[in-house]
């Protein structure tokens, strides 16, 4: 009783359920759910489908987590997966041998060091220049689009690279390629966050930005690294999306994905007003949001009512996520006993702090 | 003549805290009353409890010989009490006149009647031999203007009691002649007004009558005429820390002599801050720095830990002299500042205990060069055994803890970077005796080891207890220098309360 007390106090403990509940739905709808097989020594199955699909907004959302706890945001990531994906395709489409590894891996790296530019941009107009990060980072929201466009000269680029199909349709050792990849970065994220002192910095910034720049934290330094992350995230993002379909498209690659981002770091428990973060949560997150969308598909919701479904089961996690309305509920339930008119006063008092 | 206003025996707790104990205060028409005391005294809350923000525990209010008990702010101005905050609470984006009748406007056939507004407020405003238009944008207007507005829409909604908060804390002398002649004209007029500020020459200018609190309790309540300004410094200050001395007084050894100045300045300053001021400290030396509140205790100290940045003069630190741009250039060389509001200066209340006092030291070593966990665990664990810290705890969250215990994590933060120079503003206030004891004694022994400390604190004998040198500010200027040996609190009042010294 008290484990499962513990575990319901844990904060990662209601998006998980939802997830479980979910999970439970699919199951029920069609029993062959959970069943993995392996053809050509690959993995296939729905579960591996969720997180094929769910690798990008994994990597973007695990970018945006740490922007989230310095208390900023970034709305550019969608941008920039459409200008990391159009500059790797550009670059490859005019290589003479599209198969050459040595040029995709050229591709790639330049894609990246682009996104990292852009992510310096915006670190830059947080905290050198100081424009709120909602209103810096629209900035390139916008303008990124038009970037993209540029790049591809409006049109879309098809590549037919096998070396490039590989990090978003291919498989290394019977695992999706885009799977390995953004369960690197987690991985590679928790080290950098937790084996270095970056994790508690940016919960500092995030928790108390005047008391942290009193105790003598390069907060500057701190935002433009955290933004540069993030890009770095959505360019590795842009190029898994661009790769999985061979082309790239200005207009509409990792479009809002910017928002199911911020909702994925949201549901796993990092709040926008900063300071303490979760990476796990943040994944588990993005997995759910991944989830709901196959669970769209196998509930076989007509596609004009998704996105209303998808809103309803997000307002739901949100509410019960919140400490309040639990409380709430409980109270509904349960209306206290009437004893004395004083203490009666008080719980009417204390019901309209929480309201 | 019968008082409009008296409050009896009136108390107010708040979890923890006796913020009112058995107060009485009264007010006659006619008369400028100011209401006195230090932070945390409750003025606020006695302002509040008037004004129908909170509900006493008990006691009597009584407006015009009956009894009366407001349920809210609104049924206290119905009743003729209209209150005026320090921080205008208008809407700076509406004229003038919208302000003066917002949510009352003369209505029309259901419209707001414009010109009977228009006309009203500019009538209002002559009464008051104010010069104002009322058509213009109220954001568009000074402070002072803007207070003014707030006082006007005050009386207009026939005030028979106005209270004004702190009206001239952001005005400058001009201005508060002008606020002074309004305050005369309403006041010859019939009208009871609460004055609170911490201008001790203004209150002498403005009021007729003056009541002085001190921790929740009254002290008294004198004729302007019959209290001299050093007598009403120490009514607030007060005298109640014999039970301190007997705790554990602090080992304070004679001076420290002869041993190298640490820091010194050399008319450093400020503009609208801290007028420009040469101090020195030494090496094993507590410097104290008296002064009532605003007069510039907290601005000196935030200069020499580069929180501000100094436009004039000059400061050495150990052999050299700096400009320091940053508090991390000031860290580097030494120097440690516990702030005065730990809450939202010192302390990140989402991080633990541990993280909280190695923030400092990690700081300085860089992201890339992180202090081990278990480094961190020793090092939490070390201070949390040497300062008492409760709860024993290094991963209890710093919001969780009480103000003392919050207090030592951050003297623990500062401690473990080394210091040559440690800051303390106001060390020890809104934390209990026991540890305010413990803290004085820490102090002396860190200068014991050398440490040079310049400590802040509002109150006197404490500042007295600890210090080798006091220095004295007024007004935001340094107005005194003077070694403690055989100096009384008296004599620092003196020098607070004149200028001259005793």
């Amino acid at each position: 009783m008290t484990v499962l007390r513990s575990l319901a106090r844990h904060r990662l403990f209601w998006p998980a359920a939802v997830m479980a509940v979910l999970l439970a739905l699919n199951v029920a709808l069609t029993p062959s759910f959970f069943s993995i097989q392996v053809r050509d020594g690959h993995l296939y199955g729905s579960l591996i489908d969720i997180l094929r699909f769910g690798a990008p907004l994994i990597l973007v959302a695990l970018g945006m987590t740490l922007v989230v706890a310095t208390r900023g945001i970034d709305l550019s990531v969608g941008s920039v997966v459409a200008i990391s994906g159009a500059v790797a395709c550009l670059w490859i489409s005019e290589l003479p041998e599209q198969n050459s590894v040595a040029g995709v891996l050229a591709a790639l790296g330049i894609a990246l060091g682009v996104a990292l530019v852009l992510g310096l941009w915006n670190g830059f107009l947080v905290s050198v220049i100081g424009i709120q990060p909602i209103i810096a980072t629209l900035i390139l929201m916008v303008a990124g689009r038009g970037l993209a466009q540029l790049v591809t000269g409006g049109q879309i680029i098809t590549v037919n690279s096998g070396p490039y199909r590989l990090l978003g349709g291919g498989y290394w050792f019977g695992l999706p390629a885009s799977i390995i990849v953004a369960l690197g970065m987690v991985a590679a994220a928790a080290l950098l966050v937790r084996r270095s002192a970056l994790g508690m910095l940016v919960e500092s910034v995030g928790g108390n930005p005047e008391a942290s720049r009193l105790a003598g934290i390069r907060s500057r330094r701190i935002l433009v690294v955290v933004y540069a992350w993030c890009a770095l995230c959505a360019g590795l993002a842009g190029l898994m999306i661009s790769s999985n379909v061979s082309s790239a498209d200005g207009n509409n690659a990792g479009l809002w994905i910017e928002l199911d981002a911020i909702l994925a770091v949201v549901l796993g428990g990092t709040l926008l007003s900063g300071g303490r973060f979760s990476l796990g949560g943040t994944v588990l997150g993005a997995l759910l949001i991944q989830t709901l969308t196959t669970t769209v598909y196998t509930l076989g919701i007509p596609p004009e009512s998704t996105l209303l479904f998808k809103a309803l089961v997000v307002t739901a996690v949100c509410l019960i996520q919140s400490p309040a309305f639990r409380a709430r509920l409980s109270r509904r339930r349960r209306p206290p006993a009437p004893t004395a008119g004083r203490s009666q006063r008080d719980a009417a008092t204390e019901a309209e702090v929480t309201a | 003549m019968d008082p409009i206003l008296s409050m009896t025996g009136i108390r107010k707790e708040f979890p923890g805290v006796v913020a009112l104990d058995d107060v009485a205060f009264r007010m006659f028409p006619g008369e400028v009353h100011a209401l006195m005391g230090e932070n945390g005294a409750g003025k606020s809350t006695l302002i509040k409890v008037l004004t129908g923000a909170y509900h006493v525990d008990a006691g009597n209010i009584s407006l015009n010989g009956s009894a009366v008990r407001f349920a809210g702010p609104l049924q206290a101005q119905q009743a003729g009490i209209s209150t005026v905050y320090q921080e205008v609470n208008l809407c700076p984006n509406l004229s003038v006149a919208e302000n003066i009748f917002i949510g009352r406007e003369p209505r029309r056939l259901g419209r707001i009647h414009w010109t009977a507004m228009k006309n009203r407020s500019a009538e209002l405003l002559r009464r008051l031999d104010l010069d104002i238009d009322p058509g213009r944008e109220l954001g568009s207007c000074s402070i002072a203007v803007q207070q003014l507005v707030a006082i006007a829409r005050a009386v207009d909604v026939s005030a028979r009691v106005l209270v004004l908060d702190e009206p001239t804390s952001s005005l400058d002398a001009d201005e508060v002649a002008t606020l002074f002649g309004v305050v005369r004209t309403l006041r010859d007029q019939g009208m009871a007004i609460l004055f609170v500020s911490h201008f001790i020459e203004q209150v002498f200018a403005i009021s007729d009558r003056m009541t002085v609190l001190r921790n929740g309790k009254l002290v008294g309540e004198y004729r302007a005429s019959e209290i001299t300004p050093v007598d009403l410094v120490r009514a607030m200050i007060g005298r109640e820390l014999a039970t301190l001395d007997e705790l554990e007084p602090p080992r304070r050894r004679s001076g420290a002599g002869q041993a190298p100045v640490f820091a010194a300045t050399v008319d450093l300053g400020r503009k609208g801050n801290i007028e420009p001021f040469t101090l020195d400290i030494r090496e094993g030396e507590v410097v104290g720095l008296a002064g009532l509140l605003g007069s510039g205790r907290t601005e000196l100290v935030r200069l020499l830990f580069g929180a501000d940045r100094a436009d004039q003069g000059s400061l050495r630190l150990g052999e050299s002299t700096v400009h320091l741009r940053s508090p991390r250039a000031a860290i580097a060389r030494g120097v440690a500042f516990c702030p005065e509001n730990r809450k939202a200066d010192g302390l990140v209340e989402d991080l633990t205990v541990r993280e909280n006092i190695v923030l400092a030291l990690q700081a300085r070593r860089g992201w890339a060069r992180p202090l081990p966990r278990r480094r961190q665990e020793e090092l939490a664990r070390s201070f949390i055994d040497r300062l008492r810290i409760r709860p024993a705890d290094p991963e209890a969250l710093v919001g969780n803890l009480s103000g003392g215990n919050q207090q030592k994590v951050l003297l623990a933060r500062w401690l473990l970077t080394e210091p040559r120079l440690l800051i303390l503003d106001e060390p020890t206030r809104g934390i209990d005796i026991g540890a305010k004891a413990e803290i004085q004694k820490l102090i002396a022994e860190l200068a014991e080891d050398g440490m040079a400390v310049l400590f802040v604190s509002a109150e006197l004998e404490e500042v007295l207890r600890v210090s080798h040198q006091v220095a004295v500010l007024r007004d935001r200027a340094v107005v005194d220098r003077m070694p403690n040996e055989g100096l009384t609190p008296d004599m620092v009042l003196h020098t607070i309360a004149k200028g001259e010294a005793a």
